[in-house]
């Protein structure tokens, strides 16, 4: 069962277009975009969990193409280096030991964590700034540096705990996986799928991913993993990064992975239905003043009024 | 009668008018750094509220240094609103006869304030004010520094942090609500204004609207 369909093609070497940009937006934080002329074919990545044997090549082609450096790494008893996503680390590979209950197996379950590029991405609805986080129609949600203010919403909208606000900087900025968006809009898959020696990470379009998804899940099955199965999350209207999981009826196995993510109800109150109740109790109180000021008119100080305080001043005094 | 709610530095001189002091200049000071610092932090907080309210950062050099001087001027606010609650607090105290005139307010939205009990140095409704920002102020710097990343990150979940920033919000928006409120009672009840401005207010301001206040004012001999 090898699946060297996916194999990425070779880097272009003449001048490119990139095949998608600006005009491709579907959503834009704190801002509308203009419905796109077209739809561009959805791409998704799909992770193999069972596949994975935990070299890390994903780590160090993610840091490699994005140019990033991490500190040398610590031994905190665990294979998981760094201990957390980083805003350098776009994708940590998080290595769990569970002790199958049915089995009593000692299973080693790796799961490379990072954004998950939800179609329904929490961290956009969350970010105040416009522009700062774009959703396009392939499904790539990224951030825009230039336009990111650093104030960690996003961190806040993230329904699994994604981005990462760096402060090695004067500005605190905001970072994530961007799903390699300047490779695939010249053809080419994410470094990490480039990387990958077991092609336990694959990139294509969702429809062919889903299709990849369903040959490795039969083949597990047949191995045992009744449980085996697909990981695309509805409660985020489903995600571009997808994991085949030996146990899906599990997935907080793997160290944490939501079993039925969303975004918070509290994130939702907060962006939706608050955002317009609070405008219009500000506007609504500043009309009310303004009518009752035209209906009932200045409340002034009488003349009379004066003549009492006079009085009363007077009288004390005799 | 009761002795709270004359404050040091309110007197009543003869005349025509008669001129009541009532804010001493250190009052009027703090009273105006808070009112400033106040209307900064919400509209630096309106800024990151809602999306077609963004443009207000520029008015702090964009929006990375709206979000860097917000909550610095929380802290500001937080200091000076609770100097002026020293100040206030005893002649905010409720006392018997402010139901009655809370159950009046009726009448005295349309003018009529000789229909409900006379009342001291705050009506009810300034006292209540005064209490809800005194509770509103206080939440707004906690769930503020929860969410204040910068300096406080690790010190919560982020699910605490969700929580706080929707508090924060909602306070926000009620503070704003009131300040609203508090702006208007100024722009409506003329004469009011020069209190916080020059100190003092006429002798008829005093008795249209503090009667129990200038009663008292007159029977200490002032």
């Amino acid at each position: 069962m090898a699946n060297f369909e996916y194999e990425l093609p070779a880097p272009p070497t003449n001048n490119v277009v990139p095949s998608f940009g600006e005009q491709d937006l579907v959503a834009r934080s704190a801002s509308s975009v203009p419905a796109p002329a077209r739809k561009l074919t959805e791409v998704a990545k799909l992770i193999d969990v069972s596949k994975c044997i935990g070299c890390k090549a994903c780590q160090v082609a993610c840091l490699e193409w994005n140019d990033k450096r991490i500190p040398v790494g610590e031994n905190h008893g665990s294979y998981t280096i760094p201990e957390d996503l980083t805003p350098e680390m776009f994708t940590l590979m998080r290595f769990t030991e569970w002790v199958n209950p049915e089995t009593q197996n000692l299973e080693w379950l790796i799961r490379k964590d990072g954004c998950m590029h939800c179609a329904d991405p929490g961290c956009l609805k969350a970010c105040p700034a416009p522009g700062a986080i774009v959703q396009y129609s392939n499904g790539i949600v990224d951030f825009d540096h230039e336009k990111c203010i650093g104030c960690g919403y996003c961190v806040k909208g993230c329904p699994f705990n994604i981005p990462r606000i760096s402060r090695a900087d004067a500005k605190p900025k905001a970072y994530k996986c961007t799903l390699c968006s300047d490779r695939v809009a010249v053809g080419q898959g994410p470094a990490c799928a480039k990387a990958c020696p077991t092609h336990a990470i694959v990139f294509g379009t969702k429809e062919e991913m889903k299709e990849h998804a369903d040959g490795r899940i039969k083949d597990l099955k047949s191995r045992g993993f009744a449980n085996a199965g697909l990981y695309d999350p509805p409660g985020v209207n489903g995600t571009h990064v997808m994991y085949v999981l030996h146990h899906a009826d599990q997935p907080q196995l793997y160290a944490g992975l939501p079993k039925d993510p969303r975004i918070s109800p509290l994130v939702e109150i907060w962006k939706g239905v608050f955002k317009y109740f609070g405008l219009a109790a500000m506007g609504g109180l500043a009309a009310i003043g303004f009518l009752h000021q035209v209906v009932t008119g200045a409340n002034r100080v009488s003349r009379e009024d004066e003549d009492h305080a006079r009085r009363l001043t007077e009288s004390d005094s005799t | 009668m009761t002795a709270y709610d004359i404050q040091s530095g309110d007197k009543v001189h003869r005349g025509d008018p008669v001129v009541v002091d009532r804010y001493p200049p250190a009052t009027r000071i703090n009273h105006w750094i808070n009112a400033v610092c106040l209307i900064l932090l919400a509209v630096s907080g309106l800024a990151l509220f809602h999306p077609s309210l963004f443009f207000l950062s520029a008015l702090f050099g964009g929006g990375e240094t709206t979000r860097e001087i917000h909550p610095w001027l929380g802290v500001v606010v937080f200091f000076a609103y609770y100097g002026l609650f020293f100040r206030f607090w005893r002649s905010c105290l409720f006392v018997r006869d402010d139901l009655a005139w809370m159950l009046g307010i009726g009448s005295v939205m349309s003018g009529r304030e000789d229909k409900v009990p006379e009342v001291g140095r705050y009506n009810p409704g300034q006292k209540m004010f005064f209490w809800a920002m005194s509770i509103i102020v206080v939440v707004l710097l906690f769930s503020g520094v929860i969410i204040w990343d910068q300096y406080f990150y690790g010190y919560t979940t982020i699910e605490q942090k969700r929580l706080a920033v929707l508090i924060h919000s909602m306070c926000a928006v009620l503070a704003i609500c009131a300040v609203i409120v508090h702006v208007y009672m100024v722009i409506w009840e003329r004469g009011t204004l020069r209190a916080m401005t020059r100190g003092w207010v006429t002798g008829g301001w005093a008795w249209k609207h503090h009667r129990k206040w200038l009663r008292e004012l007159v029977r200490g001999g002032n």
